[in-house]
């Protein structure tokens, strides 16, 4: 019995002017799993993670979650059940950090009052181990890495069934990061969550991985399991985690 | 050859900047179109809107204020200068009147708040897009046109007509102080002058320019912020061209205005 995946990208192109970022995404993520895009800069990792979410519309082929090709009309629906940690944050910087987290919960029409609403956030800022005085700062009297945190307390406040992580751990230094890595990782398994997440650190990838998609030239060249990364003969693959200056990908772009 | 080649250069430059025009006059009325669009259809930010009319609107007082009283002084000091020629002098009131109410009052009004609102908004909503906050609405399900666009262009087309109708009495009462201390008109005279040759339709067509100049310049300053390209560089592009694109565009729509409400 074949299950239907959690995301499923067929085809997928763009096209910016003539640089034709992709050229083809084939890419299935099932229920639970936490799926790794790795490739260099500019190879569409963020416009293929974009494409999923709508703010970028692909010139060629379908999105489906849960089996539904998603489109214009019924992208709403979807975007309820997405959280996405964005790579510089992007907090709102005129609101407070708890307004931040408990964006959805102060607007729409199943809002929470303030006060609920701010304990729902306090909560969610205890999860990823901010104490309840950075509730009421603001975003910019915050370090990167509590920033970090911030963006990653609001990616998860609804709970939601899919979560994309962009560049999770730029800009961090390595304690930093791995305190990020891990919790990404906890977030995700004892949520239940299917996982993205775009990263160019194999540290990252192996702290987070359970499969790992390598993009380049605008198609997946490599998928697979994580514990086969170093083990693969795909070439790209095998230059892009050893980090090799010579191979299939070119070093100067 | 040279020659033919110059010649070429130029239309082809030429043609590259009409067809640019096209496309950015395009791009900014089918934008236009779609923030009135959501301003009527749901989801409504109330919140947001509060906000808005309060930094367009009660923020702008001080800096319109200032302008009209000033402007209403020197009004009053040239009219009674050149109507001194002719033994007109009892003028100033009446002309003071007319020339805020009608155009100086809304005009002024416009090209402040473009330069303080404007860019404001152009700069605001420009950092947004740079710095991924627009995308991360978007992903918390909340459509960036009703969220940020609707509310800006809903509180600007409400709040100016009033931030006018303050300009026009500032004016006004500029013009009564120089008239009344520096030029030796009595006062109930000078009021009497600017009541008796003002009308409604005057008062109209000024609170009629302040709904449309404050649309253009939260439309403007929107969309410039929207479209902002990346980097500092970019949101400064952005804030520079809300402020100018605007000042164009409400010295053109109060001409066209003008034409509509006063011409014989």
């Amino acid at each position: 019995m074949t299950t239907t995946p959690k995301i499923a990208l067929t085809g997928v192109a763009k096209a910016f002017g003539p640089n034709r970022v992709l050229r083809g995404v084939n890419l299935t993520v099932n229920q639970g799993q936490s799926v790794v895009i790795i490739g260099g800069s500019g190879t569409g990792k963020s416009v293929t993670l974009k494409c999923i979410i709508g703010l970028v519309e692909p010139d060629a082929g379908t999105i489906a979650i849960d089996g539904q090709t998603v489109t214009r009309a019924n992208r709403a629906e979807f975007l309820d059940q997405f959280g996405m940690l964005f790579q510089g944050g992007a907090l709102f910087d005129s609101i407070r950090v708890w307004e931040n987290v408990a964006f959805r919960f102060l607007r729409g029409a199943d809002r929470l009052t303030r006060v609920e609403a701010r304990a729902r956030a306090v909560e969610k800022l205890a999860r990823v181990g901010l104490g309840e005085a950075v509730a009421d700062l603001f975003p910019a009297e915050l370090s990167g890495g509590m920033q970090k945190r911030v963006g990653l307390a609001r990616a998860i406040a609804t709970d939601p069934k899919i979560i994309f992580f962009d560049e999770p751990t730029t800009g961090l230094d390595p304690i930093m990061a791995d305190v990020i890595n891990d919790l990404v990782r906890e977030i995700v398994t004892e949520m239940g969550a299917t996982a993205m997440t775009i990263t160019h650190d194999m540290r990252s990838v192996r702290r987070i991985a359970d499969r790992v998609a390598m993009l380049h030239e605008g198609i997946v060249q490599w998928e697979g399991p994580v514990a086969e990364i170093d083990s693969t003969a795909n070439p790209y693959m095998h230059q892009f985690v050893n980090g090799l200056p010579t191979g299939p990908i070119a070093a100067i772009r | 050859m040279p020659v033919v080649s110059a010649i070429s250069g130029l239309l082809a430059g030429t043609g590259a900047a009409v067809i640019g025009l096209c496309r950015g006059t395009g791009a900014l009325v089918l934008f236009a179109v779609a923030a009135v669009s959501h301003i009527f259809r749901p989801r409504w930010y109330p919140g947001e809107f509060g906000r808005q009319l309060l930094r367009i609107g009660y923020d702008s007082l001080p800096v319109v204020g200032l302008t009209a009283l000033f402007t209403g002084g020197a009004l009053a000091l040239q009219i009674y200068a050149g109507g001194s020629r002719f033994n007109a002098e009892a003028v100033v009131p009446s002309i003071v009147a007319i020339g805020m109410v009608r155009e100086l009052g809304p005009v002024l009004c416009g090209l402040m708040v473009a330069g303080r609102v404007g860019a404001s908004i152009a700069a605001e909503i420009g950092s947004m897009r740079v710095t991924e906050q627009i995308d991360a609405l978007t992903t918390l399900s909340t459509n960036p046109m009703k969220f940020l666009v609707a509310p800006r262009v809903l509180a600007a087309t409400l709040t100016l007509p009033v931030l006018t109708a303050v300009s026009d009495v500032i004016g006004i009462m500029g013009g009564y102080l120089v008239g009344t201390g520096r030029l030796g008109i009595g006062p109930e005279n000078y009021i009497r002058n600017t009541v008796d040759f003002l009308t409604a339709g005057d008062v109209t067509s000024s609170l009629a320019k302040g709904a449309v100049f404050g649309f253009i310049i939260a439309v403007v300053g929107c969309y410039q912020g929207y479209n902002s390209a990346r980097g500092a560089q970019g949101v400064a592009q952005a804030t520079r061209g809300a402020v100018v694109t605007a000042s164009i565009l409400i010295l053109a729509a109060n001409y066209l205005l003008t034409e509509v409400f006063f011409s014989a």
